[in-house]
């Protein structure tokens, strides 16, 4: 009996042996570039640079397809980093993209909301919840402020409302100490 | 064992007990991954490659392990973990070398550890006390088999795409009917009464 799980146990052990060098020796890695600038976006997939989202974005500045500043929500440090990443002179905002805006959500006025899913079609992060008919409401923590549920809505129940600073996502405001411009003599 | 024998091996494996046709085993690839003939030359391959190996380190660890210490009862649950590792490394060095045809099969890949016909021939090595050339040979011929017929029936499901069929018929009832007529023709084979 005891041979039985030996055998087993023995048997496991070799082919997870295996599999495991296996892995090593054939692992397929992604691109990382492409993963790193990823990281750098804001991962609002809100389609303002003109890409269907963020990783399409990154896979175009990758294949150097698109620059690196059509991208509004990542603001100006956003471009600064991919400037840095990619070893890059730094280029303000590319103004036909939009402009930066504060964090953002969205919110829905219950009242008016009269179930038509156009919104929850819209949202690229599926922060929006509801169904045909039934009233809808954002998830307030899924939602990126794209603004991409805004133009859908046909009864505009849809503002954007800037995040109220509480305690749970207060930031210490680091003191910056402007640097005295040098004197012109 | 001479020369002429492993033929007759091979060709009996391959057209006489075909394992699809004639055994009726692995009817889930061959229905499934039969629309697109490359795909399923991908899949012929790749079952192939995974029958061979399978049934000869089924037959190692059978032949070493089990009977060795009497616990031939473990066939089946040794065989199984044995198929499923090949499976997996089957899956890496695909997704390293043939990208495009990993994600073509897509789900069959996996799906081949649950492919009978891959447990079904060690099993059938095992009752029949084979050796291991012979283990090897029918682990191959079956393999053969199954791709020869992988490939003639995702062939003529392609023109079938493009025949008139009746609107009943259309789809997955044709394909099992095509499948019936080729098995019909395969019996034939049994008429070879050499092998």
């Amino acid at each position: 009996m005891l041979i039985a799980l030996y055998i087993m146990l023995g048997l496991a052990l070799v082919l997870g042996a295996v599999l495991g060098y296996a892995a090593l020796k054939f692992k397929v890695e992604g691109d990382p570039l492409i993963a790193r600038i990823d990281a750098i976006l804001p991962q609002t997939q809100c389609g303002q640079c003109g890409y269907p989202g963020c990783k399409p974005y990154a896979t175009a500045i990758a294949n150097g397809e698109a620059d690196i500043n059509q991208c509004p929500p990542g603001g100006d440090e956003g471009v600064h980093a991919l400037a840095d990443l990619l070893g890059v002179e730094y280029k303000p905002l590319n103004e036909e993209h939009g402009e930066t805006k504060p964090k953002m959500v969205a919110f829905i006025e219950e009242d008016i909301c009269i179930g038509c899913t156009l919104c929850i079609q819209a949202c690229p992060v599926d922060a929006i919840v509801g169904a045909a008919k039934h009233m809808h409401t954002i998830v307030a923590s899924e939602c990126t402020g794209c603004e991409l549920c805004i133009a859908p809505c046909p009864v505009d129940c849809i503002t954007m409302n800037p995040i109220v600073e509480t305690p749970e996502n207060w930031k210490w405001k680091y003191p910056t100490i402007p640097i005295k411009p040098a004197i012109h003599l | 064992m001479d020369l002429k024998s492993y033929f007759i091996i091979l060709i009996g494996t391959v057209l006489v007990n075909n394992i699809v046709l004639v055994k009726i085993l692995g009817l889930c690839p061959f229905m499934g991954v039969s629309k697109k003939l490359e795909a399923s030359i991908g899949m012929a391959a790749a079952t192939a490659f995974v029958l061979t190996i399978g049934s000869m380190t089924s037959w190692i660890i059978d032949h070493y392990l089990l009977q060795t210490y009497q616990l031939e009862y473990l066939r089946t649950l040794s065989f199984i973990v044995v198929i499923a590792s090949v499976v997996q490394l089957t899956q890496m060095v695909m997704e390293k070398s043939f990208p495009i045809l990993y994600q073509m099969l897509g789900i069959f890949l996996p799906l081949i550890t649950s492919n009978c016909a891959v447990l079904g021939i060690p099993l059938l090595n095992a009752q029949t006390d084979n050796g291991f050339i012979e283990s090897a040979l029918f682990g191959l011929g079956g393999a053969a088999g199954f791709s020869i017929v992988l490939i003639l029936f995702a062939s003529i499901r392609e023109r079938l795409e493009a025949a008139d069929v009746p609107m009943p018929f259309k789809g997955s009832a044709i394909a099992m009917i095509t499948a019936a007529l080729m098995s019909l023709a395969f019996m034939g084979f049994a008429g070879l009464d050499k092998f």
